[in-house]
């Protein structure tokens, strides 16, 4: 259990980046947040991966207290962040280190067969296509087999083809081992797509403005009625999030059932 | 599945065979590329004071020079200066590598010994080097140490700029990978921070190299008896302009054959880099 808790987050500016943001996101859950620009997103998902330190709340997964980077927490960013100097094995061996090469080894050769990139074991990053790069990302990011996996809008810079491509990959990867995923995008397709509720945020202060039941059975069918059906939902409450003249739908512990 | 196992061996086969007559360009062509034009000047030199063009006195023929070098290495002479240059540089090189990479990493590293210490170096560094020759030589002597520790002045500067701009340019997002990674300190700086500042170490070497080269024949211009800088100055004094061309010419060598080492030295572990190439090389 991902337990976030009246998060809040002033940055040393002074612009007050998200306010009591307050989530329980059980084990096994895909969450997608959804919002305008600049309502927070990413400084959430930086104070959840530990990487920069919530101002006030408390973010706990089963109930340790999380303020520096955690081994059960993975994070994927827009960018692949690959390091140049590493083969694609050596980038998703990366968080292996503590293992016997033998068993870093064949963990990295699963990962890369999992991911479709065997035959690249030995490139260099440079030498990567941008959907195979995050590709690296994702298998980099799973192969320490995080309880919580973090992305901060992964397939944004990918053309249409190809992030749906990656979509169908992270679920299929997400299924070995359940991993709770929060997925920042921008993407309501990605968003209904992939995720089992949607949190929509609204700016300044970036805060919970409400969230969906996504409810549809996986595999899902992105040309049927039910889902269209959720994505028109989706994309008018994220209108209504971003009208300033809508006043929060519910103080933010109980925005459950608003509708 | 049969057929794209075969394209793929196919492919394999096509790029080793691009792959070897590549390195054989890569061997033989292009360095021989660089040599054309000073080739060139050479031999237009030499058939112009053949042809009596010129006379040649101030400006020997090549072959001149060439016939002085050889004079030179049958004497034995040459080796002696040839190794006291270099073991001067060697020295000079090491001991400013040392200090430059020590002092460049604690400044590009810890913010308060950058406060602390940076602002005193960068006013050194403004001092012209050679200025510091006088008080070398009161201090030193006027032996191999007081030229020696002028030539690792001359180093230290660009080593030290070059690691210290370099840990500071490192990209706040590769460091945060490691950071998710939970590395510790030493750990984000063997695997991190030291691949990431490699690229522009190695060409901090090479400018300090190059000043090191630049500060031998200073040094050896304050009185020394042997060496390629005393050669430089024997020459001038005997009015013999086919040693100081001899001379000129072993500077040329050496310099570009140490740079080059220092290349060939780095260049498998920078084989990663993705930088712009110009058309032409691979
Ligand atoms: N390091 C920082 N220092 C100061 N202010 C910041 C910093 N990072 C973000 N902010 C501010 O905090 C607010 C929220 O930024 P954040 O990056 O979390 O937004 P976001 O929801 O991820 O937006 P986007 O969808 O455009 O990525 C913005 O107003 C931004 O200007
Ligand atoms: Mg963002």
């Amino acid at each position: 259990m991902l337990a976030l808790d009246k998060v809040g987050k002033t940055y040393p500016n002074g612009v007050h980046a998200l306010e009591r943001f307050t989530a329980q996101i059980p084990q096994g859950e895909i969450v997608a947040i959804i919002g305008g620009s600049g309502c927070g997103k990413s400084t959430l998902l930086r104070a959840v991966a530990g990487l920069d330190r919530a101002s006030t709340g408390s973010i706990r997964i089963d109930n340790i207290d999380i303020s520096a980077p955690h081994e059960k927490i993975g994070i994927i960013f827009q960018e692949p962040r690959l390091l140049p100097w590493l083969t694609v094995a050596d980038n998703i061996g990366f968080g292996l280190s503590e293992l016997p090469v033998a068993a870093r080894r064949e963990k990295v050769a699963q990962a890369l067969a999992r991911v479709g990139l065997s035959d690249k074991a030995q490139a260099w990053p440079r030498e990567l296509s941008g959907g195979q790069a995050q590709r690296v990302a994702i298998a980099r990011a799973l192969v320490p087999q995080p309880e919580v996996l973090l992305l901060d809008e992964p397939f944004s810079a990918l053309d249409a083809f190809t992030r749906r491509d990656l979509q169908d990959h992270l679920l299929d990867l997400w299924a070995d081992t359940r991993p709770t995923l929060v997925l920042v995008t921008h993407d309501v397709d990605e968003a209904v797509v992939l995720a089992d509720r949607v949190l929509v945020m609204r700016p300044r202060p970036g805060r919970l403005f409400a969230e969906i039941d996504v409810g549809l059975a996986r595999p899902r069918d992105r040309a049927s009625p039910l889902f269209d059906a959720v994505k028109r939902r989706v994309l008018t409450t994220l209108d209504r999030s971003l009208d300033r003249d809508v006043p929060d739908s519910a103080p933010a512990e109980t925005v459950g059932a608003w509708w | 599945m049969a057929m794209t196992l075969d394209t793929t061996a196919l492919d394999a086969t096509e790029t080793r065979a691009t792959s070897v007559s590549n390195k054989r360009w890569q061997r033989f062509a292009r360095p021989a590329l660089g040599v054309v034009l000073p080739l060139t000047l050479a031999l237009a030199w030499e058939l112009a004071v053949w042809s009596g063009w010129s006379n040649g006195r101030l400006v020997p023929p090549p072959s001149r020079v060439f016939a002085t070098i050889m004079e030179l290495a049958r004497s034995g002479e040459l080796w002696r200066h040839i190794t006291t240059t270099l073991m001067r540089v060697g020295a000079g090189f090491g001991l400013g590598v040392i200090a430059g990479t020590l002092l460049g990493a604690i400044s590009g590293y810890w913010g308060i010994a950058r406060r602390l210490l940076d602002p005193t170096v960068q006013a050194l560094r403004a001092i012209p080097s050679i200025a510091w020759v006088p008080l070398f030589i009161l201090w030193l002597g006027i032996f191999e140490t007081s030229k020696v520790a002028l030539i690792a002045v001359g180093v230290f500067f660009p080593v030290y700029l070059g690691v210290m701009g370099a840990i500071l340019s490192v990209d706040r997002k590769i460091v945060e990978v490691g950071r998710t990674f939970r590395l510790s300190g030493p750990a984000m700086i063997r695997r991190i921070l030291l691949p990431a500042v490699l690229p522009a170490y190695v060409v901090a070497l090479r400018v300090g190299l190059g000043l090191g080269w630049m500060f031998v024949v200073a040094a050896e211009f304050m009185g020394a008896s042997e060496g390629l800088g005393y050669l430089l100055i024997d020459g001038q004094q005997l009015g013999k302009p086919a040693q100081i061309l001899a001379a000129i010419t072993i500077f040329a060598l050496l310099g570009k054959t140490t740079d080059w080492l220092i290349e060939l030295v780095t260049a498998p572990l920078l084989r990663w880099q993705d930088a712009f190439r110009p058309s032409g090389e691979t």
